[in-house]
């Protein structure tokens, strides 16, 4: 067992955790991820490391309310502990000889792009950052970004916060304005990774996307996470889930990430009708 | 002793109907009863040179327990087996036997084999039921030991360091200790309550299990023997990893592994109807190779519901490798039969639209039919495509069931640790790999194949590991 030592809502749909798993933390790295179980007989889910404190002994994990498994582990309250906690699992982040990046996150992806521009910033890179999302209510982590970034864009969907238009609208500017990056980092649902390496693709920009498909073992076994890079199949849990972002075959990625949309709207519903709350 | 059976053929076991069975998940046979085990027990002439005995990978000595089948006293039975064997309800189980000790059998003469497993088995359950007695815990010796997965080479590995009194950890990857016996071979073949059973029976004699512990990541092998004080590691980290055929449209939706499939239905129970992890079940099921996994593999889709379940198998049905057993049972169950017969393309559903379920999902799989020719160098016939023989078959699900090679991450993160082409750690007759104090056994060492030779090489290690500690 597990124990959820601090909860923080960040936003209506988007919860903070942090876990005691000393040993994970004590090896954690920015790009790493780990597989949870919330009570027994519960599913296995990955989540991206979104921090770590190696002296607390603690693993951060930052999680959209998406789905039945979200929904239970958000009913988990601070003091109490989940089943099962493991990790931390695939290849860090590549961070070496990076002296400027640009970071794009969007949505929850946020969450897990923070933690590499903080080591960046951290190894004396300039970190240039892009965080995007629908609306103002579910914006997350504004402050930590403007803390590690030398320049940080706030983007919303609607104008309701920040800058109006997608993560896109700033990229290009500084890509058209002859702004070159060692690395771009882009880290969100996969159409907005997909658009931003559509970007950065004419300008042979390098670009870094992170991989969060279905998967079950997290270890290599089951090849449920396979996508295609370059051609060839990859597996996101041992290979990644870093990637090539010009070599990700997307539209097979967004076809298989959609594998069990009837089981996964089904089990949702049941989960919200165990705590009585509407179905969003 | 009463006299011998002379029946030619062994009891037959008592099995759930092929079409009731193939509707449900329980166990599909159900066991001797006392009188059926002690007549069949009667069956084995006691023969001089006993050849079962060295058809046996953990050399139990069959004769003696069979004999006190015969008279009736299981336990004794039960003692006999559990001295060279840790496991002996998988076994009982799962081995191969036709190939093992009933292969060798004598009786094989003059018709079957004595139904060594079955009596096997029957005394294993029999001592499950029965038996109260809290095992005997031997003295500690002060050794401290760490085994690397919990499948049949760490659990046998494990057992028997723990009864010549070593302080022993093991480290599991998953969620549950039990490696392939709980996360690839059914329930319908073996019940997990007995898996646990015999887990249960090696905690009490003193071992740990640390689930959620991915040796390589959170804890590499240098640190378990230099930060932990571990005397010695043993690795039974199995072969998990699975191949593919690197055929087009093999990535389209409804494509898995085995490994997934009955990861999904075995460890994580997606068969249950109010499990939280979903399952793919297919109406079309294609199954693509010949082994006992191929074999789970289809028969679990049978069950989960699918109208045809297709074993496509590109040499022909004498060279399938899966136990003979297995493929009878298959073939009970209404598992189609598709041999010389090759995928070379899967092709995806008819539709543009990506709202539309079906779009990237797989539709259909081009095949080409196959023929035999020259042995290869495994000594099977190869088999060699027909040009112009394709054809398609309509599926709406294909499970990879080709092959598992070693896990690479051990090797990544262990400096020094030799490996062969396919990740195969390298380890010498006594399962002693290039580090000292660290050994190895099982698939992780052999490349996929079966739970018995795993058991035997965790077994050998274990009275290596013993012979290293108490020379230091």
């Amino acid at each position: 067992m597990y124990k959820i030592v601090r909860k923080e809502n960040l936003n209506p749909t988007v919860t903070l955790m942090d876990i005691e798993a000393p040993l994970i933390a004590k090896k954690a790295q920015p790009g790493q991820f780990i597989i949870l179980r919330v009570d027994e007989n519960g599913e296995r889910i990955p989540l991206t490391i979104a921090g770590y404190d190696r002296d607390k002994g603690t693993v951060t994990i930052i999680f959209q309310i998406v789905g039945a498994t979200t929904e239970l582990l958000n009913h988990k309250e601070q003091g109490e502990s989940i089943h099962d906690f493991v990790g931390p699992l695939g290849t860090p982040t590549h961070t070496d000889g990076i002296h400027k990046a640009c970071i794009i996150g969007g949505g929850v992806g946020c969450a897990i792009a923070l933690p590499v521009a903080q080591k960046l910033k951290e190894l004396g890179a300039e970190v240039h950052s892009i965080i995007g999302f629908r609306t103002k209510d579910l914006l997350i982590l504004e402050k930590e970004f403007a803390a590690c970034s030398d320049t940080l864009h706030v983007m919303t969907d609607d104008g309701s916060y920040g800058e109006k238009g997608n993560v896109c609208v700033p990229l290009n500017a500084a890509l058209e304005a002859g702004e070159r990056y060692d690395v771009v980092i882009t880290i969100g649902p996969l159409v907005m990774m997909k658009f931003v390496c559509l970007a950065t693709k004419p300008y042979e920009q390098k670009t870094i996307v992170s991989m969060n498909p279905i998967m079950v073992d997290g270890t290599g076994m089951c090849g449920g996470c396979r996508l295609t890079v370059g051609g060839t199949t990859k597996f996101a849990c041992v290979d990644g889930p870093d990637f090539d972002g010009h070599e990700v075959d997307f539209d097979e990625a967004i076809s298989r990430s959609r594998s069990y949309p009837a089981f996964e709207a089904h089990a949702r519903e049941a989960a919200c009708n165990l705590f009585k709350k509407e179905v969003q | 002793m009463a006299k011998f059976n002379m029946n030619p053929k062994k009891n037959p076991m008592p099995s759930q109907l092929p079409y009731v069975r193939n509707r449900n998940f329980e166990e599909v046979e159900l066991g001797y009863t006392e009188e059926m085990a002690i007549d069949e027990a009667k069956r084995c002439f006691g023969c001089k040179n006993h050849p079962c005995v060295s058809g046996c990978p953990v050399n139990i000595d069959i004769p003696a327990f069979v004999t006190k089948v015969a008279e009736g006293d299981f336990e004794g039975a039960y003692e006999i087996i559990h001295r060279s064997s840790s496991l002996p309800a998988v076994c009982g189980r799962v081995c191969p036997q036709e190939t093992q000790c009933e292969g060798a059998c004598t009786r094989n003469n003059m018709g079957e084999p004595v139904g060594i497993g079955r009596l096997e088995r029957f005394v294993a359950d029999w001592h499950n039921a029965h038996s109260t007695a809290a095992p005997i815990l031997p003295p500690k010796n002060g050794h401290k030991v760490a085994v690397v997965g919990s499948g049949p080479s760490g659990l046998t590995c494990a057992g028997d360091l723990a009864k010549l009194g070593y302080e022993v950890t093991v480290y599991e990857a998953l969620h549950l200790a039990g490696g392939v016996l709980v996360y690839g071979i059914p329930e319908f073949r073996l019940p997990k309550a007995i898996v646990q059973k015999e887990i249960d029976n090696l905690k009490a004699l003193g071992v740990k299990i640390e689930t959620n512990m991915v040796i390589g990541r959170v804890l590499t092998i240098e640190e378990l023997k230099n930060e932990h004080g571990y005397d010695a590691i043993f690795i039974g980290s199995g072969a998990g990893l699975p191949m593919f055929m690197n055929i087009p449209g093999e990535n389209l939706k409804g494509v898995f592994s085995a490994n997934e499939f009955l990861t999904r239905s075995n460890l994580m129970k997606a068969y249950l109807p109010d499990s939280t992890t979903p399952i793919h079940r297919g109406r079309n099921v294609a199954v693509v190779g010949g082994g006992n996994v191929a074999m789970d593999a289809a028969r679990t889709a049978k069950r989960l519901g699918a109208e045809n379940v297709y074993i496509v198998y590109r040499r022909g049905m004498e060279e399938l490798p899966a136990r003979r057993e297995e493929i009878k049972h298959a073939m009970e169950e209404g598992i189609i039969f598709k041999t010389l017969c090759n995928p070379v393309e899967l092709l995806p559903a008819k539709t543009d639209d990506p709202k539309d379920p079906a779009f990237g999902s797989v539709a259909a799989m081009r095949c080409i039919r196959m023929e035999l020719g020259e042995p290869d160098a495994s000594g099977r016939r190869r088999p060699v495509a027909i040009a112009g023989s394709e054809f398609e078959m309509e599926v709406d699900c294909v499970i990879m069931s080709l092959g598992t090679s070693p896990n690479p991450l051990i090797k990544a993160t262990t400096p020094g640790l030799e490996t062969k082409k396919w990740g195969e750690i390298v380890a010498d007759e006594n399962g002693l790999t290039s580090i000292e104090g660290v050994y190895a056994g099982g698939d992780a060492v052999t490349g996929a194949a079966t739970v018995i030779l795993a058991m035997g090489a965790g077994k050998t290690a274990a009275a290596a590991i013993d012979k290293y500690i108490q020379s230091k």
